[in-house]
């Protein structure tokens, strides 16, 4: 107990004076999860509309193959990046691995089935109910799957945030195609787990109080957003 | 303007659903400048054979055939409004320039049209109001506004104002009324009988999915030639017996 309160009471410190190591890991935390959910988003969202609203053999089986893959561990994500980026890869010549580059991929792949799979759900229940109103009006397969992902955009908001909540929590991934090389692609949750393993709990502890505060932010904000949007258009 | 869509003509139009035959072998023509209103008990079938005339349901068997066909990808010419209105969640105004968007409608008169077709239907105050949380009046009026600004040959109406109260209602036939004055042929299912005596110029009744009748508005409600016509007419109207409608 007398280490938790010490450490939490050195933890609150650095977070107050705004520590320079602590900001630069929380910074390329951000950078590096926004950036893998926004590079995601751009696959996961079209494809999770295209799922819902067109019909083609084989989409049955595709949407199994994406909900499996909502099971996907983060570490089995990193293997694999890991290998393809690996100098001996078919992508080592790109020499990515142990960037923030390769960890924004890594993390993209992990988040894209939660993102398309959420995506597809969601559209699926919308064009249930507006596919006469669209197939009347003349619209396509994807000027409906683009028509619905702009009105579900209030709902599709949670979705990306939890795309962004995996990505920024995990740790398997970041670790194993980043290195949690110090000022170059450690992030935060790589750096609780060396730093606890150090002993360094102060900073360990920081950390972690910083992430949860970002993501319980990034909830509040995006919730109330949702809210109001919803008080506003129904 | 391309050839006329109409004449419509259903031959033996058949569907099946889980065994149940909802239409069975229907055959109609449907002609310009008249209002034609589908009555029925309920489950006979109405708002499947809308939705098999408006492409929405492939018949089982049997051929819906257009005077001329519509090329797929071209703006349609015959649109429907549903018992519920579908709109998106966007201003009034919004939903209407979407649907201008799909009918390929250059951008820099989607807003004129937009606004004229609120113009024309009363709703121009709301324009920038978000769609759904409009009345159920004002919504099916818009989704009215959405059809007629496509200005289309034929105009599906299924129910259009089950869910109305008679002011709203009033305010919807108004609409309909104008529609049909501009050229546009109605084909509408309604319940409501009083409505269908304003607005209907032939009845198609539907019992059990087969078309046991069909004539003249003012004659059907008159002298119904079949006993299933009658039937329904004495259900709906029960006062009918001892009034000379």
């Amino acid at each position: 107990m007398n280490t938790l309160t010490q450490a939490g009471a050195e933890a609150f410190a650095m977070v107050a004076r705004l520590d320079a190591r602590l900001v630069e890991i929380i910074a390329l935390s951000l950078g590096v999860s926004l950036s893998s959910v926004a590079l995601s988003c751009a696959f996961a969202l079209p494809l999770g509309a295209a799922l819902a609203v067109a019909t083609f053999r084989g989409r049955g089986a595709l949407v199994t193959t994406l909900n499996a893959l909502l099971g996907l561990p983060a570490v089995v994500v990193g293997l694999l990046v890991y290998l393809l980026l690996s100098r001996a890869g078919p992508l080592g010549a790109l020499g990515l691995l142990f960037t923030p580059r390769a960890m924004v991929i890594a993390q993209a792949i992990l988040v894209f089935p939660l993102l398309a799979a959420l995506t597809r759900q969601v559209v699926a229940d919308a064009w249930a109910e507006t596919r006469e109103q669209l197939v009347s009006l003349g619209a396509g397969t994807w000027t409906s799957a683009g028509a619905l992902l702009v009105d579900l955009r209030f709902t599709l908001l949670t979705i990306v945030l939890a795309g962004f909540g995996r990505a920024i929590s995990e740790v398997g991934a970041v670790m194993i195609v980043g290195g949690n090389i110090d000022g170059v692609t450690r992030v935060m949750t790589t750096a609780i787990a060396l730093e606890t393993s150090k002993g360094d709990l102060p900073l360990a502890l920081g950390l972690g109080v910083v992430l949860l505060a970002l993501v319980l932010a990034l909830n509040i904000g995006a919730s109330s957003i949702k809210d109001a949007a919803q008080r506003r258009h129904g | 303007m391309a050839e006329s869509l109409l004449p419509l003509a259903l031959k033996d139009v058949s569907f099946v659903a889980g065994g149940r035959t909802i239409l069975d072998r229907v055959a109609l023509r449907l002609t310009r400048g008249t209002r034609t209103v589908v009555l029925g008990p309920n489950g006979a079938g109405k708002s499947v054979l809308l939705r098999v005339m408006h492409g929405l349901i492939a018949p089982t068997s049997g051929t819906v055939r257009w005077a001329s066909d519509e090329r797929p990808g071209a703006p349609r010419r015959q649109a429907m409004v549903f018992q519920r209105p579908v709109l998106f969640r966007r201003s009034a105004l919004g939903n209407l320039r979407f649907a201008l968007a799909v009918a390929g409608v250059p951008p820099a008169q989607r807003e004129a049209r937009a606004a004229s077709a609120l113009a024309r239907v009363g709703l121009l105050s709301i324009a920038r109001q978000p769609a759904r949380v409009l009345s159920g009046g004002e919504q099916q009026r818009l989704a009215l506004a959405r059809a007629w600004m496509l200005e289309p040959e034929v105009l599906f109406l299924d129910e259009p104002t089950a869910n109305l109260d008679p002011g709203a209602t009033r305010e919807i036939e108004r609409v309909i009324q104008a529609i049909h004055d501009a050229g546009t042929k109605i084909v509408m299912v309604t319940h409501n009988l009083g409505q269908a005596q304003r607005l209907a110029d032939e009845i198609l009744f539907l019992h059990g999915g087969r078309l046991v009748e069909r004539g003249d508005a003012a004659a059907f409600f008159r002298t119904p030639a079949t006993a299933e016509a009658a039937a329904y007419l004495e259900g709906e109207l029960p006062w009918r017996t001892t009034a000379t409608a």
